[in-house]
């Protein structure tokens, strides 16, 4: 192993089939309790409906083969629990623990979305707590907590929008989306039944405001704007832009993807935008769980308020709270029952630990992203010079010069002992380095990765291949992703083609 | 990879070689290389009627999905159905094998402002500089 | 802040290395005007103690000491504690979405285990890795239905889920759909007749729910049978899954959207749950959503990677199949847990378990004079009865014997007034079923 490398050292992990290669007649992990009432007869309950055998194919093990199972699986990832992430716009940050543990308590986890309302005030005291908080952070009038995720938050959002002009007389046609923006944007406006039109970034990496006042035409519903933008810049012209859209009747929309550059210091209300949603995956230190679930809450201007999605948290005579259906003018439901509640509730458990005190958090992000940003100046090109925020913009125009590209150096980055920052995004920057370390790095944990950052960009210049071939220390090597679309396997399938009957 | 002397070709790198009022389509080996591995291909149905530079197939590799568009107008005749089973085919063989769609050419003048070979070796050239620049 | 892993002489020590004296010159790149000059008014900042107080509390404001017989669509079952050992394992719990799979074949190959396991539940050959939820999996349905056809017109069967169809609904708005509604038949069964008459050749979906949202479990193949000849395909939506340890799988169905809450899930006051849309495998390209498929890296060794990438928004932007981004990757893991736990028997018995503590609640809520069961069709664990009053007066006195009545179908279904659903599961004891029989006598003598 190279000496240089001081993070990670090779541990025993071991090899695990796939469970239904465990399974054997017989086995069982789970026992029920007895039955209390007359055993009845299914096949007579049910009919021609009855499944007579059980699911095929389903898995029979023991309890133990179970979670030694899934233990073993669990040591073939990387996690935030084992160390930095520096995804972009990812915000990989400390899920605290008490979370987890509020989340699961009896009397939260264990009530039913269509209980009486009356016997869900503790429900509706923490969502009514979130919602005073959200709007505090955002500087907005109003929000709703249901979107399940951002991508359902960028939708609500542009449904409000549509709903807005709608009742001015006319939807308009078309979203403005810059050319950095997050894959979500343009997909979520079609979606919402518009069509994208991109707007250039000049080369500081803001938007071309000379090119936007042209663009802005009354067939412009809003500009989807992410800030800082996802090269970590702040939009300086903000009011600016607000101003050139709302003259022609237009709306901002602001992707509230990297509030954690803001949080505290700024409040996007305050610079204009209209509508925006949050990732409480991100900001708000909600687990990615390896890839879900989050939550997508949307915080709006007044003159929004009225299409909120159904149902809005309303407060009654006397002080009680209610989840009011009755919205005439309501975009309707973007998804049943109510929010993602169990997420909602670790949400809240961060910002009640920290209170006012959030600020601290989004300084060390900052200065942890301008610290790495100063360590690498120069190791890797940055294409944009402008002061970062929390995160920065690297490309790999050094290393391509020996053929060494972003992805390459990502990979060779795992065999360092950290997870890969964001490659290949944002588009405007060829061969990106997406670096976002977030507040939970220490400062030793962020020399540690420009000290390996520096190596591999020596690497890169005198020993290319192994660069280029990594990861070479972990469990699998890279894999065919190739053959993976070519021929998909999407399932397993017992050995042999069993010729009983279908069940 | 020699580009044949008797096809045409369009600035979004498709090829043409018509003979008459029929024609074959492809891409070239320089969009094949920027694509990468090839893992599908959605070709259009026989009978789809075919408009001059609007899009009319995707090639698709495991990061990205290119847009093919049609060089000339008329109506598909025949989809190249080895695709199916073998998209890499585009990969190894772009200019022979790998064709896309047969079609029936509307106006063959169309041909007229495409590229020849050799005009078509200089843009992509000049693409190539530009990458690196 | 316990969170902040740097002392003040760090802090100083990182910003002489950028260059900067004070914190606030990091910030100088937004305008003077909008910098905050004090900090925001939030409650806090509160101990891990205090946090954990401050949430107790509330707990103790909501249904604690009630039984509840309420289903519709979110349901109680029993749930190993082995599920949280594994989910809150830090390397399931913390881990990001596994685009570099070399470092996550852990959550990949779970996720792959998952989609067998929905496969073989559903009988379906391909499912995806996850939607939000049953509502929005159901919606993605119908869009993929749509892209696969490329019709406009949906027929949704009103005895599928009230707020599915309302979701549908918003969705629908946008994108060009257009949804209409048939009705279910004295039995409570989505009516094929009525059916029959909107079906014409401009559909790309018929949606039906089984077990539907009255209970009623449906007979899918004349609904298929109709649907294909007329080019239409058929969404078949599961609410509760639980029922597949018993009843027939949606075979016959194009697609299935189904929730997986049941598997394990709590019901956490509205979520997170699990969607899953699941299909033929040559529908595959139009499906929405994750996907993990098996492949093998360099030196052969089996192993796992997100695939068909190119259908998703990061790629597609414009033209992708679906915004959707995140998965419900920690749910759809604690379905996987939970389901191989149950195993095969484990989840047939619980299904009877369900279908016995249904029958044995329906024959006793029925020797109730004027209470009659609502729809004759064959029930899982759910089913309507009527009472000889409104529904909600009786669920009135029933929370006074602190019980959580049926669910009443007259707020969905204003014809319905009456009728109430009454759901039953393997945690439901006998004593509680007795009690609410109990109850019911009661307050229909009121």
């Amino acid at each position: 192993m190279n000496e240089k490398i001081k993070k990670a050292t090779r541990h025993t992990n071991q090899n695990e089939g796939l469970i239904f290669e465990k399974s054997s007649p017989g086995k069982r992990g789970f026992d029920l309790p007895p039955l209390d009432v007359p055993k009845v007869d299914a096949s007579k309950a049910l009919g021609a409906h009855h499944r007579a055998r059980g699911v095929e194919g389903f898995p029979e093990v023991s309890e133990i083969e179970v979670l030694r199972h899934f233990t073993r699986l669990s040591t073939w990832n990387y996690a935030i629990d084992l160390g930095m992430y520096p995804l972009g716009s990812c915000t990989m940050k400390y899920n605290p623990r008490v979370n987890e543990f509020v989340a699961r308590l009896t009397g939260l986890a264990t009530e039913h979305p269509y209980q009486p309302q009356e016997m869900s005030q503790g429900c509706l005291k923490i969502l009514r707590l979130l919602e005073k908080c959200l709007l505090e952070i955002t500087g907005m009038d109003a929000v709703t907590l249901q979107p399940a995720a951002g991508a359902q938050g960028e939708l609500t959002g542009l449904l409000l929008i549509r709903a807005y002009l709608q009742k001015q007389g006319n939807a308009r046609k078309i979203v403005l989306i810059p050319d950095s923006a997050h894959g979500t944007n343009p997909a979520t406006a079609v979606i919402a039944g518009y069509e994208v039109q991109n707007i250039k970034s000049n080369a500081d990496g803001q938007i071309d405001i000379e090119h936007l006042k042209e663009q802005v035409t009354d067939d412009v519903a809003a500009l989807m704007l992410t800030n800082p933008s996802t090269l970590g810049i702040f939009e300086q012209r903000i009011p600016e832009i607000a101003e050139i859209l709302h003259k022609k009747g237009a709306l901002l929309y602001m992707d509230g993807a990297n509030m954690n550059a803001l949080t505290g210091v700024t409040r996007p209300g305050d610079l204009g935008a209209d509508v925006m949603h949050l990732n409480l995956h991100k900001t708000f230190s909600t687990p990615h769980g390896g890839g879900g679930p989050g939550a997508g809450p949307v915080a709006v201007k007044k003159i929004l308020e009225p299409f909120l999605p159904i149902p809005v948290l309303v407060e009654k005579e006397g002080g009680q709270l209610a989840l009011d259906s009755q919205r005439k003018e309501s975009i309707g439901r973007v998804k049943a029952f109510a929010g993602n509640f169990g997420v909602l509730v670790r949400a809240l458990a961060y910002i009640l630990a920290y209170g006012p005190g959030v600020r601290q958090a989004t300084e060390d992000a900052v200065l942890n992203a301008n610290y790495i940003r100063k360590g690498l100046e120069g190791v890797y090109d940055l294409p944009y010079t402008r002061p970062s925020m929390h995160e920065v913009v690297f490309s790999d125009a050094l290393q391509k010069k020996n053929g060494v590209n972003t992805m390459d150096i990502a990979k060779r980055l795992i065999d360092y002992g950290f997870h890969p920052y964001t490659t290949a995004f944002p588009l405007i920057v060829p061969g990106a380095l997406m670096i976002e370390p977030t507040e939970s790095e220490s400062k030793e944990e962020c020399d540690l990765f420009i000290d390996a950052m520096k190596s591999i960009a020596q690497e890169a210049a005198v020993t290319p291949e192994i660069v280029k071939t990594a990861p070479h220390t972990t469990r699998v090597r890279r894999l065919d992703e190739v053959g993976a679309a070519r021929k998909p396997i999407l399932r397993w399938q017992p050995e042999a083609k069993k010729s009983e009957a279908a069940d | 990879m020699a580009y044949p002397t008797n096809y045409k070709y369009s600035k979004d790198h498709e090829w043409i070689d018509a003979k008459g009022d029929s024609a074959t389509v492809g891409i070239s080996d320089y969009a094949q290389h920027e694509l990468g591995d090839v893992v599908f291909v959605e070709l259009p149905a026989v009978g789809t009627k075919l408009t001059a530079g609007k899009q009319f197939a995707s090639v698709e590799s495991v990061k990205a999905v290119s847009e093919i568009y049609a060089p000339a107008s008329g109506e598909v005749t025949e989809a190249n159905a080895v695709l199916q089973a073998k998209p890499e085919t585009i990969n190894t063989d772009p200019h022979g094998a790998g064709w896309l769609i047969k079609m029936k050419l509307s106006n063959a003048a169309e041909l007229n402002a495409l590229m020849d070979a050799a005009a078509y070796e200089k843009y992509i050239e000049e693409k190539k500089k530009e990458a690196s620049a | 802040m316990r969170y902040l892993p740097k002392s003040p002489a760090e802090r100083q020590e990182m910003l002489s290395a950028v260059g900067v004296k004070t914190i606030e010159e990091l910030f100088h790149s937004i305008p003077e005007k909008y910098r905050l000059k004090k900090p925001l008014d939030l409650p806090g900042p509160m101990s891990e103690h205090e946090v954990v107080q401050y949430f107790s509390e509330r707990a103790k404001e909501n249904s604690n000491g009630y039984t509840s017989f309420l289903g519709a669509g979110i349901y109680n079952h029993l749930r190993s504690v082995i599920t949280d050992t594994i989910l809150q394992r830090g390397e399931f719990l913390t881990s990001y979405t596994p685009y570099q799979a070399e470092i996550t074949q852990g959550t990949l190959q779970a996720i792959f285990e998952f989609q067998t396991l929905m496969c073989q539940l559903t009988g379906q050959e391909v499912a995806n890795a996850s939607m939000y939820d049953g509502s929005t999996a159901t919606t993605e349905a119908v869009l993929m239905a749509e892209r696969l056809t490329g019709r406009g017109r949906v027929l949704v069967a009103r005895s599928v889920h009230p707020e599915y169809r309302e979701v549908l609904r918003t969705y629908a708005k946008n994108s060009g759909l257009h949804v209409e509604e048939f009705g279910y038949t004295a039995a409570g069964t989505a009516d094929e007749k009525a059916l029959s008459g909107l079906l014409k050749n401009d559909v790309c979906a018929v949606v039906v729910q089984s077990p539907n949202f009255f209970g009623v479990i449906e007979t899918l193949k004349p609904l298929a049978d109709a649907s294909h000849s007329h080019g239409a395909l058929l969404v078949g939506v599961v609410a509760e899954g639980v029922s597949l340890g018993a009843v027939k799988p949606p075979s016959e169905a194009d697609i299935v959207a189904m929730e997986a809450q049941s598997f394990g899930l709590a019901p956490s006051y509205g979520g997170p749950y699990a969607g899953v849309v699941a299909s033929k495998d040559k529908f595959v390209r139009q499906m929405p959503g994750r996907l993990a498929g098996q492949t093998v890296d360099q030196e052969g060794r089996r192993g796992f990677v997100l695939t068909l990438a190119t259908r998703e928004q990061h790629i597609r932007r414009e033209k992708a199949t679906s915004n959707i981004c995140t998965n419900q990757a920690l749910c759809a893991l604690a379905a996987t847990v939970h389901l191989t736990l149950l195993g095969k028997e484990g989840l047939r018995e619980m299904a009877e378990q369900n279908i016995a503590k249904a029958q044995f609640a329906l024959a006793e809520l029925e020797k109730i004079p004027g209470v009659k069961r609502a729809f004759s069709g064959p029930s899982f664990n759910e089913f309507a009865v009527e009472f000889p009053k409104p529904a909600r007066l009786v669920n009135a006195e029933l929370l006074k014997e602190k019980i959580v009545g049926p669910f009443v179908l007259g707020t969905p279904y204003p014809e319905l007034t009456k009728k109430a659903l009454v759901c039953v599961t393997e945690t439901t004891t006998r004593g509680e079923i007795e009690r609410l029989v109990a109850g019911v006598r009661k307050a229909l003598a009121a």
